[in-house]
């Protein structure tokens, strides 16, 4: 039987009148298709030095190239890879830790509930990023080492990042959990609920058939919102030269190495320029479609 | 809240310290007779349970003497030898906390007059424009804001000191660059809940028996539309403390920022776990304000 609510009439056909939604969605296509395809048809090796060290953008190289004469353009676009995997894979992680948290501890209320949301709440007061740090600082070297013994030696160069998606996707699910929680507080003394827990389904089955369909909403919101998030962390920890490392490039470590070239006597402008617009870019249009999101899906709240 | 504090305490040294490599650890590997001493010096020997408790201060270290946190001991920096970390400390802490606490007020003074004025004016161009700039706050990461503003307003026009931290200009870039998306993250809570404010009776009200429009706003509704920026202060806080971290970076502040990425880099455990009590302790003190602060505000809250 489908008894579970659809989403609000009209959401899609209110979003899609929404022109900055749409628009935010098309330059999003664009950066997810370039990220993906545009290395395969930009034909220049992103790690590949030469002798043209700081070449202003030109006909060679269209973004210019940087310190050790690396081809710009390339560098942005293998940094799309890893950004936008970091950022995506972060939140998904973080959907499903945090959904299924709010879930179970709205679900069972009273002193579940009190004791797992008293945990999130010393989650809230730590210095989240602090000990992001550390996490990843402390667990890549292990990682690395176990990937070592264990034969996968391609994948070691690799072992920052899966820790850092991991790290980042564990410690960006408490708003989703809290969020989550909330609404299946409310929603959970509804009619349809008793009417399924009358019938004697599984809590199990009340949970996932009856109650998911209905906060999936507010969770594909809080999805768009925590991807520009996880993005923004990993570049502060890239940054801060605690991320991804050379040779490889996110987003981040390519504007601390912008940032660094920035000075009174020359300034090469275009490597800092071009990272920042295609990162501001991005997380401007995923804000965008999540504020979209939740006006299409929440009619009342747009005022 | 005491819990807090040791739970990130022990973290922090549990995780430190399984991490392959050590604070002595250079390219010539060292004899290991000295390497023993060096770690007996700093009472790092031992098991991981030991130089724990000996840090804690509930252990006798080698020399036989309780020495630790408990002593109010920070121990002495191993990447700065000869300084302690009560002293480096003590050097950086001012100055990351005036510039943690100008953001503060630039976040919460331009947030708050911001995202009154954008409800007040609702559907205006006023409006839709200050939620705009309050997105492009958000979305553009302060390392880009940061050099951009050196390029802008220190390098093109010289009108502002770029880094360092001499005079009392040399504040400004770093404050403005620091507060800019809590700006906009408060200014999106104040709008939200001025709107809904001012749909209440007691405005109509207060409307209604001729009080001025400036009057109505920013003294009685206000009182009740800044309850959820107060309740935002306590995490506001705690982001400023790590935003802080990239911001002395940019501008070449001596704060306590860049010791706290040198120390996890050259694995100096106490330099860190100095930087990170004194952070959180901070965090549980600030909350612990913004508590009393909330219900003294809201009086349909009683604290027990």
């Amino acid at each position: 039987m489908s008894d579970a609510l659809p989403p609000p009439p009209g959401t899609w056909a209110r979003l899609r009148k929404n022109p900055v939604a749409m628009g935010a969605m098309l330059i999003l296509a664009v950066i997810v298709f370039a990220a993906i395809f545009g290395p395969l048809l930009y034909h220049v090796d992103p790690h590949a030095t030469s002798r043209a060290q700081y070449q202003p953008p030109g006909h060679a190289h269209y973004f210019g190239t940087d310190n050790n004469g690396r081809d710009s353009l390339a560098r942005i676009l293998e940094g799309a890879r890893i950004s936008l995997l970091v950022g995506f894979s972060g939140a998904f992680i973080s959907l499903f830790v945090g959904t299924t948290y709010g879930l179970v501890s709205g679900y069972l209320g009273g002193r579940a509930d009190n004791i797992m949301m008293r945990l999130v709440e010393i989650l809230y007061a730590l210095p989240r990023l602090i000990i992001l740090i550390l996490f990843t600082f402390v667990f890549d070297t292990h990682f690395k080492i176990w990937l070592a013994a264990h034969g996968y030696l391609s994948m070691v160069g690799y072992s920052k990042i899966i820790i850092l998606i991991l790290a980042l996707g564990l410690i960006e699910w408490l708003t989703m959990a809290r969020i989550v929680r909330g609404q299946v507080l409310s929603l959970k003394n509804l009619q349809f609920v008793t009417a399924a827990r009358a019938l004697g389904q599984s809590h199990a089955r009340i949970i996932f058939r009856h109650l998911l369909p209905n906060i999936a909403g507010i969770v594909i919101v809080y999805l768009t919102l925590t991807i520009p998030a996880v993005i923004l962390d990993e570049s502060f920890l890239s940054f801060l030269g605690l991320g991804v490392q050379a040779p490889q490039a996110s987003w981040g470590s390519l504007l601390s190495d912008g940032a660094q070239v920035i000075n009174p006597v020359h300034s090469y402008w275009w490597l800092l320029l071009y990272p920042a617009l295609v990162m501001s870019i991005t997380l401007l249009s995923l804000n965008f479609l999540g504020d979209a999101l939740r006006d299409a899906l929440d009619p009342r709240a747009r005022r | 809240m005491i819990v807090v504090l040791f739970c990130v305490i022990t973290l922090t040294f549990v995780l430190v310290q399984l991490a392959p490599g050590g604070p002595f650890t250079r390219e010539r590997s060292i004899p290991p007779t000295i390497l023993k001493e060096l770690q007996a010096r700093y009472n790092l020997d031992g098991s991981l349970w030991e130089q724990y408790t000996t840090y804690l201060g509930v252990r006798k270290n080698s020399r036989g003497e309780y020495s630790g946190l408990l002593q109010g001991d920070f121990q002495p920096s191993l990447k700065y030898r000869d300084r302690t970390v009560r002293e480096l400390l003590a050097q950086s802490l001012p100055i990351s906390a005036t510039l943690g606490f100008a953001a503060f007020l630039l976040a919460t003074t331009g947030g708050v007059w911001l995202g009154s004025l954008a409800a007040v004016r609702h559907h205006s161009p006023t409006d839709t424009s200050a939620m705009l700039a309050a997105l492009f706050l958000i979305s553009i990461p302060n390392f880009v804001v940061g050099p951009v503003l050196i390029m802008l307003l220190g390098i093109k026009i010289r009108l502002l000191p770029v880094g360092g931290w001499t005079e009392w200009s040399s504040l400004v870039l770093p404050a403005i660059t620091l507060a800019g998306p809590y700006v906009a993250y408060i200014a999106r809570l104040m709008r939200t809940s001025m709107l809904e404010v001012l749909q209440q009776d007691y405005v109509r009200t207060a409307r209604a028996k001729g009080l001025s429009e400036g009057r109505v706003v920013y003294q009685h509704a206000l009182k009740v539309a800044i309850l959820p920026v107060v309740s935002y202060l306590g995490p506001l806080a705690a982001s400023l403390v790590t935003g802080s971290i990239v911001v002395e970076t940019i501008f070449n502040i001596p704060g306590a920022g860049p010791f706290f990425v040198n120390s996890i880099q050259s694995k100096d455990v106490f330099l860190l776990e100095g930087v990170v009590i004194v952070d959180c302790l901070l965090l549980v003190f600030f909350n612990l304000v913004v508590d009393i602060a909330y219900t003294w505000l809201d009086r349909r809250i009683h604290l027990e």
